[in-house]
């Protein structure tokens, strides 16, 4: 109920789902003309390039997630419900992942085409995009749990996280770098579902526990 | 009946008795004292251990056979770079402790422990480096574990500065804990990324079972630098224990006492 709830509010401000694509489409309009349009350069980095904007988008939308609730105090109301917080939260960060990690994954064919990524590897692209950007939302979510009750938390979130979002990261490239070889990319995309099963288990309890901290100060 | 509150009573005493200890680590001026009198014979002790080791380790053992002198670097880089990661342990647990059992000496001694931990992670990059330009020909290589290092200094650079983001010091603390706790993914995979990925940095020399790949005359200089910087690493985490605690019981009789003592003398 939370999760369409979260969905719903998501939906009546279609200009919050758009802002993630559009900064995806510009930053990778960005890199052609950074560093030039030869074809064979681009291909080369266009695993890491996309990769590393969608940890960028997922980075700048996860402070917001709780922020808004935080300010009306229905945050309140909700850790004072008899729902357990875990759930809660996994609802509201599954929630930033669909409108968010699972849109940039399936558009992400487009920008993989105009960043001349071999087709072979785009399949694998938005497998790992799927599963890597769930992770992130859920690792994003500790750090936006653990800011919302400051000022000026936008810049901290990104020191305090950036760090933890490494490791999908490196998998990430990894398995669409495999793709691109020709290697199979199973193994990366299996630890990549491993880091998400470990973070569904673990990731939504710090968050509660982060959020009931920034509730009391 | 009597007996029977003679013997809760008692049982209330066994009790008492037990956790006294737990319960004097919540006092402050206990701890400060306590800290106080460690220090007095660790810090010259540390003192020493670091001088014997470094003069012993830098110019009476022989030159490596393939890297000449440049080697001796490992006195240092080895030893910070331990203690940098144990250091994390420290911080994590006494982030746990102090969220378990809201104890406030193990906050004061996570917060404590940030920034000594970061120093030592930069000691390790820098002399890293310093060491990797004669020897690999670069100051910088994208290598698992000097990437994950690198990861370290950010996760101790962040408890800091989210300690320094919140004006409530007591929420400061308790989010520092669950952000330190995060952070421990991080650290058995630094000390598995030699083994796990096939990388520049060589993998640990050092082991507790069988033959360590270094040599004894080598070696023992080595483990006394090691455990010379463990204890320079408890002795720097009393002290800024001792400064915090001041400064957070400043307003406290006990610490005017102390002040006017200081002042006597």
């Amino acid at each position: 109920m939370l999760l369409r709830r979260q969905l719903s509010l998501a939906i009546r401000r279609p200009i919050e789902i758009g802002n993630p694509l559009v900064f995806f489409a510009i930053v990778v309009a960005m890199f052609p003309l950074g560093i030039g349009p030869a074809s064979e350069q681009l291909a080369m980095i266009a695993p890491g390039a996309i990769w590393i904007i969608a940890l960028l988008s997922s980075l700048l939308t996860s402070d917001s997630v709780f922020r808004s609730d935080f300010d009306d105090g229905s945050l309140e109301q909700l850790l004072l419900a008899p729902q357990p917080l875990y759930l809660s939260v996994l609802a509201y960060l599954c929630a930033h992942w669909i409108v968010t990690g699972l849109l940039l994954a399936l558009v992400s064919p487009v920008f993989a085409l105009m960043l001349n990524l071999p087709a072979a590897a785009v399949g694998t692209l938005v497998v790992s995009l799927a599963l890597g950007t769930a992770v992130l939302s859920l690792v994003g979510g500790i750090g936006a749990a653990l800011t919302v009750g400051l000022k000026r938390g936008g810049m901290l979130i990104s020191l305090l996280i950036l760090p933890l979002y490494i490791p999908v990261l490196i998998f990430g490239t990894a398995a669409v770098q495999a793709a691109v070889s020709g290697s199979p990319a199973g193994p990366f995309l299996a630890l990549l579902g491993a880091m998400l099963s470990l973070a569904i288990a673990l990731g939504p309890l710090a968050t509660a526990a982060g959020l009931r901290i920034s509730i009391d100060a | 009946m009597f007996s029977r509150i003679g013997a809760a009573q008692k049982g209330l005493y066994n009790h008492a008795v037990m956790w006294s200890f737990f319960h004097k680590l919540g006092s402050p001026p206990w701890l400060y004292d306590i800290a106080g009198s460690i220090l007095r014979w660790l810090l010259p002790v540390t003192i020493m251990a670091l001088l014997v080791g470094a003069v012993w380790g830098l110019l009476f053992t022989s030159p490596d056979f393939r890297q000449g002198n440049s080697y001796r670097i490992i006195y240092i880089h080895v030893p910070s770079a331990v203690v940098a990661l144990a250091g994390y342990y420290v911080m994590a647990i006494a982030g746990a402790v102090s969220l378990i059992w809201r104890m406030k000496m193990a906050d004061v001694a996570m917060k404590a422990a940030a920034p000594i931990g970061a120093a030592l992670t930069f000691i390790a990059l820098f002399t890293g480096a310093l060491w990797g330009k004669p020897t690999w020909g670069t100051w910088w290589e994208w290598d698992a574990r000097i990437t994950s290092m690198l990861i370290l200094l950010f996760l101790y650079l962040g408890v800091v500065a989210l300690y320094e983001a919140f004006d409530n010091k007591e929420a400061a603390g308790r989010a520092c804990a669950i952000l330190s706790l995060v952070g421990m993914v991080n650290i058995p995979i630094i000390y598995k990324s030699v083994d796990w990925w096939y990388s520049l940095h060589q993998p640990a020399s050092i082991k507790f079972s069988g033959e360590s790949a270094i040599d004894s005359s080598m070696l023992y200089p080595l483990l006394l630098m090691i455990g010379a910087f463990y204890a320079l690493f408890t002795c720097c985490l009393l002290m800024n224990m001792r400064a915090e605690l001041v400064q957070r019981e400043s307003r406290t009789a006990w610490v005017r006492k102390l002040v006017k003592q200081d002042g006597a003398h």
